[in-house]
């Protein structure tokens, strides 16, 4: 599958992502107009580490520390046959009722769509939210699926064939977007 | 000389040795002459093989009761297609043939059918129920030539012993299924190292030897109640279907010693193991179970220095739906007329220089000797009940094919060569496969 | 998301798990990665995910076995599968019926995965010919049961962390059970000495992989951890054991025969327990019985083996 992926370019850069994350908490706490409410969860692995530091970001201007769970949606894909026999099942942690909240799910690269669908699915089993808002780090189009996010950090144009990488400090030493060929 | 049948260019063997080619005259039932001659038909048998027809001293043909699984007339035709024009029918029936009218009608429709010809084995005991003797004299005149139980064992020794006795006076031998039941229990495999692994109820060797041991005493005990009075012409004991090398060892014993007992082995327990179980596919559910490769190389040798007398078939058929039951409760049995002898002359002679002429005996003279026959040889004068057979032509054995009604076999699809395409009951045919009638 | 496609159990999975022929070590510790997995999903407030939707999976029960019934059909459920369940005495099926009959019958309803429970060895296998689909063997005769000795396993390694080198003993009816008969087919090769032990009309003449011994005290001695049996009344009706008195002077696993084992060496057993038979009663509750995390790990491991046979395949039969 990843026959020697090349290095193209860097999309984002440190700064750059920390811009997009602070816009994206203000964006969100606007949208639901305040912190009343509001819940992030994060889809592994990235999608945790990303709604972590929204979380602290609005802590910082808003002085509310919005709840946060953790989502693993392995057996809700729909590729399963494809990602081979040993399924990565991780935790699923939402220590909160979702009942009425409105639920920010974190994700760091959104591309057909397929891992967004399996995220609500497995989020809709957990509870009832009210509402549901989508926010990834980047859209790099290529949807296969009817679904939008509501809160994009960057819009990247990219090619099929093209790989997005988001780095993060805390899982890889560093805050980064790249853009990478198969 | 005028014959009905001329079969020409054949090469000629039977339990004597190989005889050369011949132009083989058959006219009123009896072979007229080995030099030609004139017939109303003639086959050129070029590369086939002449013999006395095969005897099968040991058949279940099911009739009556059982016609699900066979019937005479299903079974008769098996047989004549395997190259036999003789068989015996084991009495387990439904009823049991214990009585001298069944035996008579059992040949009437036999004889009717006009395929390979019917010898009534006879039930030893009423009902087959181990308690009172069959009437053994009327049985005999009726035509039986054999006493057993079999289908079950004998359990009372005292009882086969007053029958041994008693038959002996009417020059029947008492042919046992010699198992020790106690201990076979309820074994559906040979007991060892592969049933414990696979979980199945074993049945052991010592089971069969047990039985063969005490039988043997049995015919010790009767010869000195006998005290040489009544016909010793047969044996007083034939044991069927031996299955192990220690059961063997004991029959070769007695024999050295010169008791009057005679036995028989089938085409399984000379052809197949109890690995093959493995697959635990009830169609290797037989009895006496198929035993290790060391006891099938034992009763090669056997039946080569003429410790075991003859091939008995235990042509066992049943529906398919029995046999696809499971391992506990499917029934034991496999039909065995139509591959007997392209088998073991495929496995035997072909692959393993067993001497051609001493399978035949074992398929045609020695089975004779065991029911008092007279033995048949390819010589003017002989009754023409004879098979052809191909020895060079190689085919897959086709269950689907089968005329027997159990359609299924262990050996689906083994390549054998000595397919019978003539067999002949006092020189009329009752079966023809030739490819190419002269 | 990039997911790395995992190579470490390469090799194709068996179609079915009628025992541990076909399987490899990898692929058995890959069954085991994966149901560590559904614990993580059984840990879940929502013990549902949707992996199998869409496959129907039908137990079928031939001989009576409840508690294994619902292990397996709650396993189906979770993950989202559809379960058709059937049950018969076996009294029933003899009476016209056959096993190839009903589950021809089954099938015709569109099954994509079959359990099968049944009195007889090997009709596991005759059903993998008959209706060509993954089958997973619940228990066969006296021949085997894998998905107990996967969960027996599966409980050892989380009690011990590995079963290399470790002693197990197992005590009872060896010869009829096929508990006893797939664990000896599965823990030697994860590294285990199996000791068998019990009466000697109870015992195989031999079993691979296996030492076998009608001496309690041989068999306990330094055990890393000891699986009881289930004594069958059965056995004595047969005349194989004098009395119930006479086992239980022999082979009952007591307190003070347990101290012949390791210090704290687990107990298991796979249910249901004749208390005060194979085990003297209070140690089934003490702190070293296992037999509750056995039925846990019995619905991640059912879990997980569902999963690695049905993942891949399309719903109905398809393969």
């Amino acid at each position: 599958m990843e026959a020697n992926p090349k290095f193209k370019s860097q999309l984002l850069s440190a700064d750059e992502v920390r811009r997009a994350l602070t816009r994206i908490a203000h964006e969100v706490v606007e949208r639901n107009k305040g912190t009343q409410g509001l819940c992030f969860v994060g889809i592994h692995t990235r999608g945790i580490t990303l709604a972590r530091r929204l979380v602290e970001i609005i802590r910082s201007f808003e002085g509310v520390t919005p709840p946060m769970g953790i989502l693993d949606i392995t057996l809700y894909r729909d590729d399963l046959s494809e990602i081979g026999l040993q399924p990565k099942v991780r935790e699923t942690r939402i220590p909160f009722d979702l009942h009425g909240k409105a639920v920010v799910l974190v994700d760091d690269v959104l591309f057909t769509g397929r891992t967004a669908r399996a995220a609500l699915d497995a989020l809709i089993d957990q509870g009832r939210p009210s509402r549901i808002y989508l926010a990834v780090l980047v859209d790099r189009g290529h949807r296969e699926l009817p679904i939008r996010a509501d809160f994009v950090g960057k819009n990247l144009p990219t090619s099929k064939t093209e790989v997005v990488k988001v780095h993060t400090l805390e899982d890889d030493g560093e805050d980064s977007v790249e853009l990478w060929e198969h | 000389m005028n014959g009905e049948l001329l079969i020409q260019h054949v090469r000629l063997v039977d339990s004597r040795g190989e005889h050369g080619t011949a132009d083989v005259l058959i006219g009123q039932g009896r072979i007229l002459s080995l030099e030609g001659g004139d017939a109303r038909r003639h086959i050129d048998a070029s590369g086939l093989i002449l013999s006395p027809g095969f005897c099968d001293p040991h058949a279940h043909l099911r009739e009556p009761g059982q016609e699900v699984k066979e019937d005479l007339t299903s079974g008769l035709t098996a047989a004549a297609r395997g190259g036999y024009s003789d068989v015996v029918s084991m009495p387990n029936t439904l009823p049991p043939v214990d009585r001298a009218e069944g035996v008579a009608a059992l040949k009437e429709k036999a004889a009717r059918i006009g395929q390979a010809r019917l010898h009534p084995a006879a039930a030893l005991t009423q009902g087959q129920e181990g308690k009172r003797l069959t009437e053994a004299r009327l049985l005999a005149e009726a035509g039986a030539v054999l006493l057993t139980d079999d289908g079950r064992t004998n359990e009372d020794a005292g009882v086969l012993a007053l029958g041994m006795q008693y038959a002996a006076s009417w020059g029947l031998t008492v042919s046992v299924h010699a198992e020790d039941a106690g201990l076979r229990r309820g074994g559906v495999m040979n007991e060892g190292g592969v049933s414990f692994r696979l979980g199945l109820p074993g049945n052991s060797v010592y089971a069969e030897s047990a039985r063969i041991a005490r039988d043997l005493e049995i015919v010790r005990y009767v010869l000195a109640q006998l005290g040489g009075r009544g016909p010793q012409a047969k044996a007083l004991l034939h044991v069927q279907h031996l299955s192990s090398a220690r059961g063997l060892e004991l029959i070769r014993q007695a024999k050295a010693e010169g008791l009057p007992v005679t036995c028989e082995v089938g085409p399984h327990h000379l052809t197949l193991s109890e690995e093959r179980l493995e697959s635990l596919d009830p169609l290797y559910k037989v009895a006496p179970p198929l035993r290790t490769p060391a006891d099938a190389e034992a009763l090669i040798q056997g039946l080569l220095d003429g410790s075991i007398d003859c091939i008995g078939t235990d042509h066992a058929p049943h529906t398919q739906d029995e046999k696809e039951l499971d391992l506990l409760r499917a029934p034991f049995g496999i039909p065995n007329l139509e591959v007997g002898w392209p088998l073991l002359y495929t496995e035997l002679v072909l692959k393993r220089d067993f001497p051609l002429p001493v399978l035949l005996e074992r398929f045609t003279d020695g089975p004779r000797r065991v029911l008092g026959f007279e033995a048949i040889w390819l010589e003017a004068g002989a009754e023409a009940s004879l098979v052809l057979w191909n020895p060079d032509q190689e085919r897959p054995v086709e269950p689907q094919r089968f005329a027997s009604k159990a359609k299924f076999s262990p050996w689906a699809g083994w390549k054998l060569r000595g397919w019978p395409v003539l067999t002949l009951v006092e020189g009329r045919a009752v079966f023809e496969g030739l490819e190419q009638p002269a | 998301m990039t997911v790395t496609p995992d190579t470490s159990a390469a090799a194709p999975t068996p179609r079915s798990l009628l025992d541990f022929q076909g399987w490899s070590r990898a692929q058995l510790e890959s069954l085991f990665e994966t149901s560590k997995m559904m614990q993580e999903v059984l840990a879940r407030p929502v013990k549902k995910v949707p992996a199998l939707t869409g496959f129907t999976v039908a137990t079928v029960f031939f001989e009576a076995s409840t508690r294994t019934r619902l292990s397996f059909e709650l396993a189906a459920r979770r993950m989202s599968a559809d379960v058709l369940s059937f049950s018969a005495a076996t009294s029933s099926i003899s009476k016209g019926e056959t096993y190839k009959d009903t589950l021809l019958t089954l099938d015709a309803m569109g099954v994509d995965a079959y359990v099968i429970r049944v009195d007889a060895a090997g009709v596991c296998h005759q059903a993998e010919r008959w209706l060509g689909k993954p089958i997973i063997n619940a228990g066969d005769g006296w021949r085997a049961h894998p998905t107990q000795a996967l969960l027996d396993a599966f409980t050892l390694l989380e009690a011990l962390g590995s079963l290399e080198g470790k002693k197990i003993a197992i005590v009872g009816d060896i010869l009829h059970s096929r508990v006893a008969r797939s664990n000896a087919e599965l823990l030697p090769r994860l590294g285990a000495e199996v000791v068998a032990c019990g009466p000697a009309t109870l015992l195989p003449g031999t079993l691979p992989g296996v030492q076998l011994s009608t001496d309690l005290k041989t068999g306990l001695t330094d055990a890393d951890a000891v699986m009881v049996l289930r004594l069958q009344n059965e056995r004595m009706d047969k005349g194989l054991l004098p009395s119930l008195p006479e086992y239980i002077a022999g082979y009952q696993v007591t307190q003070e025969r347990l101290d012949w084992a390791k210090p704290g060496a687990p107990l298991l057993h796979p249910g249901p327990m004749n208390r005060d038979v194979e085990l003297e009663g209070p140690l089934a509750d003490s702190s070293r019985s296992l037999v509750e995390r056995q039925v846990a790990n019995g619905q991640a491991i059912r879990m997980a083996v569902l999963y690695h046979l049905l993942v891949g395949k399309k719903p109905r039969g398809e393969s």
